[in-house]
């Protein structure tokens, strides 16, 4: 609806604004043109900025990702076409961390949405203190991520003083050394806690922009609570989860922090992800060649799925309409 | 969904004079289940909170009572780890940051603002298209690009420099401004533009009188998301800064490899260096929830 409104008084301005009523006259075409630069000049340094600082590292990657460049060998760099996609595609440390980001990524979005929602429900009702619930429940979301994998790494995850361990303790459980015994496991623990409060809020306007009358028609049918949230909120709730879920994916995939201090990729490299695992390889490994080409692979697979997500959400902005 | 609309009803029912027996134990089977709830989401908020307050108070803690088996609940408060940390001369990260984050929100909003405007209300031709290309640099992971950027720098002579930081955070956080601000603009009727330019007012008058302070609340909003990104960024400040330009979340990870053993420390330190963001989060949730919801309310 947003969309079309906007398009369409756009086009109505752009009508009035035009002073030749002939189409085909040359002044026409060049108040036309003036037109369209005088629309598309406020756009032009937010898009060249990002263009230049996006598009021309991006470019250098693929163009390194064809060269053999070790900085620790002497030989300097050669052009090698694919085959550091040959040999990232041989490294079983590779595969294995494109598998850790891929569990970790839909463990966490998955959580997240659920818990999310969940708090989103309980929250979208008049209680006493609500303001309050709504500040607690965000917090995670606003605390530092170098500051959450510490506090859940050291404070509730170590297996002696940790407070998850003592909580489990409680319930007759052994304490647990999570980070190396579960490392995967913490680490989106750790995770979903953080973004939780992210979903919550998206899902929390989705359920604040529903129509009340709908809602009271639901209840008049005498559809239960149960019945109305599966056939009447979800549906009006898709395009917040769809946006929630993209979102999420988008930030989540890039993850670093807490695998670089929580489990640093470890044990072994039970836990590394793609980012964690390609800083390895370019900043301590030094190899910028396979490390170029990895995030060439990495980026390709984001933009395949994300293409899917996103087709998806603008389908329904148009659908909307 | 049922609460919120059985929820008028209890303070009627209490009236008495219900006509049905029915709807009488309808009516206060929902105020009692409606404070079941409340009970249950105050329970749940407070487990989901507990790891934060378990911070603060390791924070206020000697290091002893910090690393205890069973964990200390009870005990005097000290601000013993504050003064420590903040002896171990953490001034220049904390300015570090704030110029980083201050100057990169600044200069997102400056840029996102236009752009925006470009997208909705006087909206270039390919607007949808133009959308998709920001949306999809997010989608770039930054390890991608990560060592073209260390050569760049390097290159440049501004590696270990914060205004390095300042362009990053801004191109970081710039796609997802637009994205938001663009959902602000939308909500501007195109009446009231209308009207403005009727009065005679200029393009740069109108948008000056009319449209900056209608949008004023989602700019807040796109600042404080810009806000807590940058300032909690901690991939590009670890491999592009050094002694000089390191960050608040650089410091953070020098107290933890240094002296990791030191709980309490460690805690103080870490709320230290998130309190900014989680004060100006909580001073401005209403904000945050309308921000993040980009493009999709309406």
């Amino acid at each position: 609806m947003s969309t079309d409104l906007t398009t369409g008084s756009g086009a109505d301005r752009a009508a009035t604004g035009a002073p030749g009523r002939d189409p085909e006259g040359p002044d026409a075409r060049r108040a036309a043109r003036r037109e369209g630069w005088s629309r598309r000049l406020p756009l032009l340094p937010a898009l060249i900025f990002t263009i230049l600082v996006t598009q021309i590292p991006f470019a250098m990657t693929i163009w390194y990702s064809l060269r053999s460049w070790n900085l620790l060998r002497p030989d300097g760099e050669t052009f090698v076409w694919f085959r550091n996609f040959v040999d990232i595609f041989m490294d079983s440390t590779f595969r294995g961390a494109a598998l850790n980001s891929i569990i970790i990524t839909l463990g966490c979005v998955f959580a997240a949405l659920i818990l999310g929602t969940l708090f989103a429900i309980l929250l979208d009702r008049e209680f006493l203190g609500r303001g309050v619930v709504r500040t607690l429940l965000i917090t995670p979301f606003l605390i530092m991520p170098a500051a959450t994998s510490m506090l859940w790494s050291v404070s509730l995850l170590n297996p002696s003083f940790g407070l998850l361990n003592w909580v489990i303790g409680l319930f007759g459980a052994g304490p647990i050394d999570f980070t190396s015994q579960m490392p995967l496991f913490s680490v989106i623990m750790a995770l979903v806690w953080q973004w939780t409060p992210f979903m919550m809020l998206l899902i929390l306007a989705g359920l604040q922009a529903q129509p009340k009358d709908v809602l009271e028609a639901a209840a008049l049918d005498g559809a239960g609570w149960g019945k109305t949230f599966l056939f009447v909120t979800l549906p009006q709730l898709r395009r917040y989860i769809e946006l929630s879920v993209l979102l999420g994916a988008i930030y989540v995939v890039n993850t670093f922090d807490q695998i670089y201090l929580m489990t640093a990729g470890g044990p072994g490299t039970a836990s590394a992800n793609l980012p964690f695992y390609i800083y390895q390889r370019a900043f301590l490994g030094f190899d910028v060649g396979q490390a170029a080409a990895m995030g060439v692979v990495t980026v390709i697979a984001t933009i395949i799925i994300a293409t899917f997500a996103l087709r998806l959400i603008f389908r329904s902005f148009d659908t909307k309409d | 969904m049922a609460t919120t609309l059985t929820s008028p009803t209890p303070a009627r029912g209490a009236a008495g004079n219900a006509p049905t027996a029915g709807r009488q134990r309808r009516r206060s089977g929902g105020s009692a289940s409606g404070s079941l709830l409340t009970i249950l989401t105050w329970l749940l908020a407070l487990v989901f909170f507990a790891p934060v307050l378990w911070m603060v108070s390791t924070s206020f803690k000697q290091e002893n009572a910090a690393a205890s088996t069973p964990p200390t609940f009870f005990f005097e408060p000290t601000f013993e780890q504050y003064a420590a940390v903040l002896a171990q001369n953490a001034g220049p990260y904390f300015a570090n940051s704030l110029i980083a984050t201050g100057v990169s929100t600044l200069l997102v909003i400056v840029l996102a603002v236009p752009a925006s405007y470009a997208l909705s209300i006087r909206p270039v031709k390919k607007t949808s298209d133009v959308l998709f290309f920001f949306i999809s640099t997010k989608m770039l992971p930054v390890v991608a690009v990560i060592m073209p950027i260390y050569v760049i720098s390097g290159r440049l002579h501004v590696l270990d420099n914060v205004w390095t930081l300042v362009i990053l955070y801004t191109s970081m956080n710039l796609p997802i401004a637009v994205w938001m601000m663009r959902s602000f603009f939308q909500e501007v009727p195109g009446e009231v533009l209308e009207a403005a330019q009727m009065d005679g007012a200029g393009l740069m008058k109108t948008l000056r009188s009319v449209l900056i302070p209608m949008v004023t609340p989602g700019i807040a909003a796109t600042a404080l998301i810009c806000v807590i990104f940058s300032w909690n960024e901690f991939f590009f400040a670890l491999n592009l800064t050094a002694a000089k330009a390191a960050t608040v979340p650089v410091f953070l990870m020098g107290t933890m490899t240094s002296e990791g053993l030191f709980l309490a420390k460690l805690s103080a330190a870490s709320v230290l260096a998130s309190l900014p963001v989680v004060l100006a989060g909580w001073a401005a949730q209403k904000q945050l929830v309308r921000g993040l919801s980009m493009g999709a309310v309406k």
